[in-house]
């Protein structure tokens, strides 16, 4: 098992999407939230992921497509 | 001896040991080093500081590191009067701090001495870091001076020749075939898999405390003052929010006036999501994908992009960006007025600076200093334009023919 933190950005068409929850449900892998801020027009959340690497890498893909950008929750590391 | 006591959350204040971690547990925020400043400012005074050693170690009671340095003679570069470019931009008082004079071309000498440093103290034989170019040269070269093992991570795309200052001094060099995100992906996860020090993850909150210099270093060449205005380019916004910190850690200390700088920040516009937050009035670092000629400072999700931007709106200045047209020609004024040959991140604040001048947002008499983070010679290709030369016999005739003619021609036009 691994874990992941990550940070998901939405786009407001997606913000009333019950996305964490099918995440957890569809890839079996647990979501923990530590910090959002969602509003009606915009929404992030930084959570960790724990689960298989194929479970996280298939969730990630698949809320990737819906169009929430998926980032590390510590930011880039490729530095110039 | 240093006066660090704690790894210190920046959100929610939770306190860590001074270990390898750079992430809250609780909240994944990032871990600042805390200081005992009381104690620090019995020791520290202005003519200690300034009977050090002519390098950034003269600030090591400031810095959380203990015992013998890591020193390859970083810091102390030159703040230069910059008369001609001022006239040209129309200001009074103008400096360039011009880091391009560090060992290996670059302000990232100063963050990575004081990791590497830290490294060695808490016991790492091997260290690592991913990079483009500036970041991976300064890491491989304090290694080897350090005697550690280093792996090097660059995406697979960077020519060979960019990485010949980083492969010159011995580390293992790892390409890494790939998209910008997966190279990212793929190095937390060998941060969390081997226990290396990971100069800008795990390592990160010593990293981070290296860039202060920079700003003591300003304070201390004006002469013992903060100036009016700063102008720095950014990237994961880390060294904005550092000589921010330096600065205000001065007055802290007794050493300097309150700081009433006002903080500039200036992006690339393919890379600029803390300008674009500034200008949406938002606090929250929307990550974008980075594309401009600025590769040095192409982060597209800035971990300390949310702390930059409230530098700047603490300090009342304000963020702009700049387009590739206007780095290269940035680079090119610098160069011209002032013989300073910058990178793309230098060409980045000279055309910003010069944009703030025009709007009125940094004032004619404004004692401004503008931060030139690494040499041009890293990122030559892009003015590679300016080899026009006027090609002649070896003959006097043909010289005065060709060469005479032209001159007297361009200052006919002028």
């Amino acid at each position: 098992m691994s874990k992941r933190r990550v940070m998901f950005t939405f786009p407001p068409e997606r913000i009333e999407e019950p996305v964490i929850y099918l995440l957890g449900h569809q890839f079996g892998v647990v979501t923990n939230i530590r910090r959002a801020d969602v509003t009606e027009n915009k929404g992030w959340v930084v959570l960790e992921l724990e689960g298989t690497d194929e479970n996280i890498d298939r969730g990630i893909a698949w809320v990737s497509a819906k169009g929430i950008r998926v980032d590390s929750a510590s930011g880039d590391v490729v530095e110039g | 001896m240093s006066y660090a006591t704690s790894l210190r959350c920046r959100k929610c204040g939770g306190e860590y040991p001074l270990q390898a971690v750079n992430l809250c547990d609780f909240c994944f925020s990032p871990l600042d080093v805390a200081y005992d400043y009381k104690a620090m400012s019995k020791r520290v005074s202005r003519q200690a500081l300034s009977s050090g050693p002519a390098s950034m170690w003269r600030y090591q009671d400031l810095l959380p590191v203990d015992g013998p340095v890591v020193d390859i003679g970083t810091g102390f570069t030159p703040l230069t009067k910059c008369d001609g470019l001022a006239r040209e931009l129309g200001l009074e008082q103008l400096y360039i701090k011009n880091d391009c004079l560090n060992p290996t071309y670059s302000f990232k000498d100063r963050a990575v001495a004081v990791a590497i440093t830290k490294a060695r103290e808490l016991g790492f034989h091997t260290v690592a870091c991913a990079s483009t170019g500036n970041l991976a040269a300064s890491v491989a070269a304090h290694a080897a001076k350090a005697g550690l093992q280093a792996y090097v991570f660059i995406p697979a795309d960077i020519e060979t020749g960019k990485v010949v200052g980083t492969a010159v001094y011995g580390p293992t060099v790892v390409a890494v075939q790939g998209s910008y995100d997966k190279v990212n992906v793929l190095c937390h996860r060998l941060a969390e898999t081997y226990e290396w020090g990971f100069i800008n993850i795990s390592l990160r909150s010593y990293y981070a405390e290296g860039s202060k210099t920079l700003g003591y270093e300003i304070a201390e060449q004006l002469n013992w003052r903060s100036p009016d205005c700063i102008v720095a380019p950014s990237a994961s916004g880390l060294l904005f929010t550092r000589i921010w910190k330096g600065l205000n850690e001065l007055s802290m200390l007794g050493l300097i006036d309150p700081v009433n700088t006002h903080m500039n920040l200036i992006q690339a516009s393919g890379s600029s999501p803390i300008v674009n937050a500034f200008k949406a009035g938002t606090l929250h670092v929307h990550p974008v994908e980075p594309h401009t000629i600025a590769k040095s400072i192409a982060v597209g999700n800035p971990a300390d992009g949310y702390y930059a931007l409230r530098a700047v709106r603490e300090s009342g200045g304000t963020a702009a960006a700049v387009s590739d047209e206007e780095i290269v020609a940035g680079m090119k004024l610098l160069a011209r007025t002032e013989g300073i040959f910058a990178e793309t991140a230098g060409g980045v604040v000279i055309a910003g600076l010069k944009n703030m001048v025009r709007s009125g947002e940094i004032k004619r008499d404004d004692l401004t200093v503008a931060c030139i983070t690494a040499a041009g010679l890293k990122t030559q290709e892009v003015v590679s334009d300016v080899i026009q030369p006027i090609v002649i016999q070896p003959t006097l005739e043909s010289f005065q023919e060709r060469v005479e003619m032209s001159c007297v021609a361009a200052a006919e036009v002028r």
